[in-house]
């Protein structure tokens, strides 16, 4: 169960990363953020940059229609 | 871990849709790990005032009167379909409507994210305003030289 859950789906660049940004700081080292988003260039790149920035992406999975569900421990 | 990435921008421009390109491009750098510098001269020192309407604010006459023509955020126009005055605000309305951030929403978040914002030194001057009439956010008043030491070694872009 993550700690927290961020829905983007309806963001566009650049707040998709921003909000994700915001809130993977707000975060204790062991908490996840659950990141709900849309295929695209969030899926492609929410992901990855959460890598980049020294963040574990636990899960991605399928969620329904074009939404999908990210999982970020720090 | 490898050396973090920059991006600088100068803001020229104090026009509403070129404000938030640079705006829209620093946040998105800032939020995948960059550091970014933003300098503000010259018309886009409107960005940064504390006042963000129209407002009597230089140092003689001449300066308050550019002052009020040039105005805050709240008052950049658009580089066309300006419509008088009209085009931001459709322009804001529009980017609600399509759940696109506006100008003031990408500000606020370049303050959250920590990003750089410096005001121009020579700009400042000519038009008459001090640090005081900017946001406090605004982290320095830098000079040219400054400012290419700030951005060595990363991009930067000219908007």
């Amino acid at each position: 169960m993550a700690n927290k859950t961020l829905d983007i789906t309806r963001e566009h660049c650049p707040m998709t990363f921003v909000k994700t940004k915001i809130e993977l700081a707000k975060l204790q080292a062991g908490d996840t953020l659950e990141v709900l988003l849309s295929e695209g260039e969030p899926l492609e790149n929410v992901p990855r940059n959460a890598v980049e920035q020294g963040y574990n992406v636990v899960k991605v999975e399928h969620v329904e229609g074009t939404t999908h569900r990210v999982v970020i421990r720090k | 871990m490898s050396e973090q990435k920059k991006l600088s921008i100068i803001a020229f421009s104090g026009d509403f849709d070129k404000l938030t390109a640079v705006f829209t491009l620093g946040t998105g750098a800032a939020a995948v790990g960059y550091e970014v510098n933003i300098f503000f001269t010259f018309w886009g020192l409107d960005a940064i005032k504390q006042k963000k309407g129209r407002a009597f604010i230089g140092s003689n006459w001449l300066t308050r009167l550019f002052g009020f023509m040039m105005g805050g955020l709240s008052a950049t126009p658009t580089s066309r379909f300006n419509f008088g005055g009209a085009g931001p605000k459709i322009f804001r309305s529009l980017m609600r409507k399509n759940n696109v951030a506006t100008l003031e929403e990408l500000v606020d978040a370049a303050k959250v994210l920590g990003i750089n914002l410096y005001a121009c030194e020579m700009a400042m001057h000519v038009l008459g305003l001090t640090k005081e009439d900017f946001i406090p956010e605004v982290k320095d008043v830098l000079g040219v030289a400054s400012f290419l030491k700030l951005s060595e070694g990363g991009q930067t872009l000219f908007i």
